[in-house]
This record gives structure tokens, sequence and C-alpha cells, in this order.
């Protein structure tokens, strides 16, 4: 049995409201170390809110996400902060770098913001994400000198920068063209290789297929898990 | 902190005009703040330091605070008295030379006697009640500026004439005498005294000039009809601002009323605590507006930098670190603002200091006189910080507090 990174336990996301809504209802999933999870549904399933769950960024109503085995339902908003800065990088869809700074400035951010590196330690860091990434002769550039797969990669350079145990993205690959989109993925595959754990949305079913683990959400349920190589597997039925 | 310095920093730097215009606003609220306090407190000093040169800082009287009761009515609660006159009593301070020198062993000045009484002054037709004051030439110069306020004659000159006397200019004007002229004096005994002005003194203050006259201790003390009667002690201090602490202690230890320069001028002081709470009011006021354009120009930051606030929460950044940004770009903006509003204070107070104006007291043209003070600095510059932080603070926490998940499924 392989240690599990993340784990999510009777996850439910209300909205209470006028109309109350459920995004998620009823969650279990366990995700070990080093795995790369594909998660996959119609547009409006809840894919997600699951992953803003998963990623700290949203707080469940009911039910529990376990980052390396630690409950996290009863921190406090900041202390999950400090969570998501050290142990979750988020790649959105949409870039999300700082304007005004360059590919460079935005790596070393979550670094500067945990404060627990030197400054030329962090810079040596973050040059060596960016090269690793191939953008080693983008590093002064600001976001908007850059294409849409260049400033995806910087987003996903700064989603590592303070090694995280999880990297959640939600459809990263969503706005890029097919090589931008075969690149980025080939990055995420190679950092859950190298033992991070990745969590991804997904529409595009050919890439999902290079995951893992595949899971399929309908209406905020796991409707169907798919393992790599094994065809399908059945987890848990819609009801 | 260096990060959130940088962020700032990037921020006001890249809108460099929105940023000028505040540092202006806050520069402008400072400088003529500062001018303002400088102009008061200047002309405020000016005033008070003519009205405790000219007088004396104590006077202790031959008075008690409330008139004796009588013995039956401290006896019997029911008695009630009136129109009952305390006969027999010789007026004056008793043993006045060992009580001055008692004082003089502890106050922090000196003390000089005089024998204070009314009369009425003649001279042709012009019939003027005034107040005569006879006093000890030697001792008088401890306790009052009149030997620097002689305009012509000195103080010694006094004993020189025949019951000689110094009266102020404006009513030897008024009177139509001159040095060596002889006025008639009539005192209240209907005791007659021919006098001899021998010198003429301008204190500054009107209703002195016009009614104080000084002889010495003789001719007083004839015009009251009671030989030897000091009736009034005039204390000087060093530092005039104790003089109420002072006058409470002498009163204790002597039983006379004794009367401090504040107590004697209460409606003027408080005129001036009136004063001095609109001129308060109306800085604040000033400094509190030269601070909009910061809350203009950090709303309008927050506002554009939406989206980074919620990336900068959603990389785990502390929300008060995220709000932090904001307030040291109202404090950079401050900062600088702050700066400049004190040169700017500081030659709107030297322009005024150029500007002369005819002062009445003393019938000269004298430049506006403007109190410096690092206080003014300081304190305009600490309370126009304060504004702006706290300008920068309410768009700040409105801003970091969405939550992030908010804007991205927004942006997304
Ligand atoms: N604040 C909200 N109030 C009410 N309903 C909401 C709110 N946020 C999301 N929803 C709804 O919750 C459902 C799940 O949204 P979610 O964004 O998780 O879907 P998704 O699977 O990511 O869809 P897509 O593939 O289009 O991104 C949607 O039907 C959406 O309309
Ligand atoms: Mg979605």
């Amino acid at each position: 049995m392989t240690e599990v990174a993340l784990q999510a336990v009777e996850l439910v996301r209300r909205i209470e409201g006028a109309v109350s809504h459920t995004l998620v209802n009823g969650i279990d999933l366990a995700v070990s170390k080093g795995e790369f999870v594909a998660i996959t549904g119609p547009s409006g399933s809840g894919k997600s809110s699951l992953l803003y769950l998963l990623g700290l960024l949203d707080a469940p109503s009911e039910g529990e996400v376990m980052i390396c085995g630690q409950p996290t339902s009863k921190l406090s908003e900041s202390d999950r902060a400090d969570v998501r800065l050290t142990k979750c990088g988020f790649v959105f869809q949409f870039h999300f770098l700082l304007p005004e700074f360059t590919s460079l400035d935005n790596v070393l951010l979550p670094m500067r913001a945990a404060g627990r590196m030197a400054e030329a330690e962090m810079r040596e860091r973050g040059l060596a994400l960016l090269d690793s990434l191939g953008l080693a002769e983008h590093a002064n550039k600001r976001p908007n000198q850059l294409s849409g797969g260049q400033r995806q990669r910087v987003a996903i350079a700064r989603a590592l920068a303070n090694r995280p145990e999880i990297i959640v993205a939600d459809e990263p690959t969503g706005a890029l063209d097919t090589a931008s989109t075969e690149q980025v993925f080939s990055i995420l595959r190679n950092i859950a290789d190298k033992g991070q754990t990745v969590v991804v949305v997904t529409h595009d079913p050919a890439l999902a297929a290079r995951a893992d683990r595949r899971i399929h959400i309908v209406d905020g349920k796991i409707a169907e898990i798919t393992e790599r190589g094994r065809g399908e597997l059945v987890c848990e039925a819609v009801s | 902190m260096k990060l959130l310095f940088n962020i700032a920093w990037t921020h006001v730097s890249t809108r460099v005009r929105q940023t000028l215009v505040g540092m202006a606003g806050v520069s402008m609220g400072v400088g003529f703040t500062i001018m303002m306090a400088g102009l008061m407190q200047g002309s405020q000093i000016d005033f008070l330091r003519q009205l405790v040169d000219t007088m004396p800082h104590i006077t202790v009287e031959d008075e008690r605070r409330s008139v004796p009761t009588q013995p039956a009515e401290q006896e019997y609660a029911a008695v009630q008295m009136s129109d009952i006159a305390n006969v027999g009593k010789r007026p004056g301070i008793r043993y006045s030379e060992s009580v001055m020198s008692s004082l003089r062993s502890w106050i922090p000045g000196d003390v000089a006697p005089s024998a204070k009484t009314t009369a009425i002054v003649n001279h042709g037709g012009a019939r003027i009640g005034i107040t005569l004051s006879g006093i000890d030439p030697r001792r008088e110069v401890q306790v009052s500026k009149l030997a620097t306020q002689m305009r012509e004659g000195k103080i010694d000159d006094l004993s020189r004439a025949p019951n000689g006397i110094i009266m102020g200019e404006a009513l030897a004007e008024k009177l139509g005498v001159k040095t060596g002229n002889t006025v008639l004096l009539v005192g209240g005994q209907g005791v007659q005294l021919n006098s001899t002005v021998a010198g003429l003194y301008r204190s500054g203050l009107k209703r002195v000039d016009e009614s104080q006259i000084y002889s010495l201790m003789g001719p007083a003390q004839v015009m009251m009809g009671q030989s030897g009667v000091i009736n009034q002690l005039r204390l000087r201090l060093n530092d005039p601002m104790l003089a109420q602490k002072v006058a409470a202690q002498v009163e204790a230890q002597t039983g006379y009323k004794s009367v401090s320069w504040q107590e004697a001028n209460a409606d003027l002081l408080s005129s001036f605590t009136v004063r001095d709470f609109i001129v308060l009011t109306v800085m604040g006021a000033m400094l509190l507006t030269s601070s909009f354009a910061t809350y203009n120009i950090i709303s309008t930051i927050t506002h554009e930098k939406r989206q980074d606030i919620a990336i900068m929460k959603s990389l785990g950044m502390r929300e008060y670190a995220v709000r932090r940004i904001f307030i040291i770009e109202a404090a950079i903006i401050g900062v600088v603002g702050i700066l400049f509003g004190w040169i700017l204070g500081y030659l709107l107070c030297y322009g005024w200091s150029k500007i002369t104006i005819f002062n009445p007291l003393t019938g000269a043209t004298v430049p506006l006189q403007i109190y410096y003070s690092l206080a003014h600095y300081v304190i305009v510059g600490g309370i126009s910080l304060v504004c702006c932080a706290g300008a920068a603070y309410f768009p700040a926490r409105k801003a970091t507090c969405v939550h992030p998940v908010e804007i991205i499924r927004g942006a997304s």
C-alpha cells in the first residue's frame, strides 16, 4: 500500500441561499503520493468545486480533506492559507500571474511569502524551475510579453515553487493550442513521475487517458473510476 | 515584508500621476496645517508674553476669599445676617516683611511690596480716576518690567522729584501733561497731593497705560491715610506657567487672597481655549480632507487589483499580509507627501514672517509672529500618516476579505 497524499472523506459542498445547491455531493477519494489523477465530467458537474475543496481554497460543508494524513476541516482560515502556501500548488485555466512582475518574480512570490530560504537560494531555485520548463530565456519578461503556453508554464513553475506535495490544476490547458497542451501535460506527467501528487481537471478524454486514474464526476458524485491499463473499474454507480 | 513592500512599490510606481495627486493632497494638507499652527500659536504666544510681561505673575491682596462669617451664624443654622460691615480692621498685609522673606525662601522667583489705592488725578479741567501704586524702586525691578517700559525718565527719578509719579504715556496724553509737570492727586479720604510727573511708561496694555500710576510708598500711603501700610505683594516667577500652583500655595501659607495672572485673565484665557478648540478642529478636518485623495487611490488600486488579491490569497498569502500591501502604498504616498508638506509648511511660515502688521498695543509695525516648533511638524505629520493609513485600511479590508474562489470562478 502506497502512502496517501490526499484524501477526501464524504466531502459535501452546499451553497445555501434562496435556492440551495449541492456542488459536491459526498465524494470519497484517496490519492497516493506520486499519482496522477484526472477528473473529468460534464460542464457544471462540480469538478472545479471539488478541486477547490481538495486544494483547501474552499471549505467543505461536511466531510474532511486530509493532506498527508492531516485533517484540515478544523483549521482556521489563516492556517489553511499556510497549508496552501507550502503543501498545495495551484494552476488555473487562466494563468493568474501578477502582471507587473517578471516571470522570475512571479515564481519567487510563494517562496518569498513563505520566507524560508535566502534570497540567493530562492533565485537559484526559481531560475532552475523556469529552466526545467523551457523558460530560461523568458525569466525577465512580463506576462504580457509571453505566449499563452509560456504563461501557463510560468504558472506551473510558480505552483511548484515551495515543493508542494500536491499540485492541483483546473483545466490548465483549456485555453491552449494542441502543441502547448501536449507540452503542459507532459510537464505535469513528469512532475507526478518525480513523486509529487497531481490532480488535474480536464475536458480532453485523450489527455485524461494518460493519467494513472481517471475519475468521472456527474452531479457532484463520482460516476466511475478508470485505472490506466486496466480498463473500466466501476467504483460507485450513479444512484 | 520586503515582498509586500515590493508589490506596493510596483503598484504606486506604475501609477505615477495618481500617486502624485495623492502626495500633493497630503502635502498641501500638511503644509497649510503647519502654517496655521505656526501663525495661531505665534500670535497667541506673542500676546501672552506681552500680557505676562506687563503684569505681576501673582498678586497677594489684603483680602480674604469670602466674607468672614459672624459668630452667631456659626452657632445657629437658622440665623441669617445681612448688611454687616466689618469695621475696625486695619487694612494691609500684617507683618509683610516677614511674610515676604518667608515667601522668598521657597518661591521660584521674587516678591515686592506695594501700597495700592485709588485716586483721582486732576489737571486743568480733566479729572480721571486712577490706581496709584506705591512701590519700592529697588525691589520693583525684581518683579516687573516697569524699568524696561520707561519711555521718559527712570524709576529712580521717583525719589528726585517732590511726590514724584510715573504714569502711562496714554494717560499723559489724555491729561496733556509732560515730564516735569505737576498734577493734583485727590485720594478717597479727601487727601490732596501735588505730584510731579517724573517719568512716562508704556506697557502695551491700554487699560494699564490709561489708569495705572506709580509713586514711592510714602505718597501712596498718605493718599490712603494709612502710613506704613503694605496692602499688596506682587510676585514674579521664573516660569510664569507655575503661577497657578504657586498662588495656591501662597494663599494656603499666608491666608491672603493670591491671584495668579491666569485667574486675573480667566476670561481672556477661556476665549483662547475656545479659539484653540476651533483651530484644532479645522486643522484636523484639513488633514482628514487631504487624505481623501489617498483614499481614492487606494480604492482604485484595490478595485483594479481584485484579481491579484485573489491570486495572492489563493497562493497562501495571509489576508492581513495582502491588506498590508495597500497600507504600505498609502504610507509611501503619505510619507513622501508629508516630507513635501513639511517643506511647504516651512516656506509658508517663512513667507508670513516677512509680512509686517501694525500692532496697536505697542504702536509699532512688527512682523507677524510665527511660532516654529518641531512638535508641529511631528504631530501634523503623525496625524496625517494615521489619516492616510486609515484611508487605505477601509478599502483594503473590503477588497481583501473577498473569498478568492469567487474571483477565480468569475475570471475563468
Ligand atoms: N456560488 C454559486 N452559487 C450557486 N451555484 C453555483 C455557485 N458556484 C457554482 N455553482 C454551480 O455549481 C455547479 C458546479 O460548478 P463547477 O464550477 O464546479 O462546475 P465544473 O464541473 O467545474 O464545470 P465546468 O466544466 O464548466 O468548469 C454548476 O452548476 C454551477 O452553476
Ligand atoms: Mg470548472
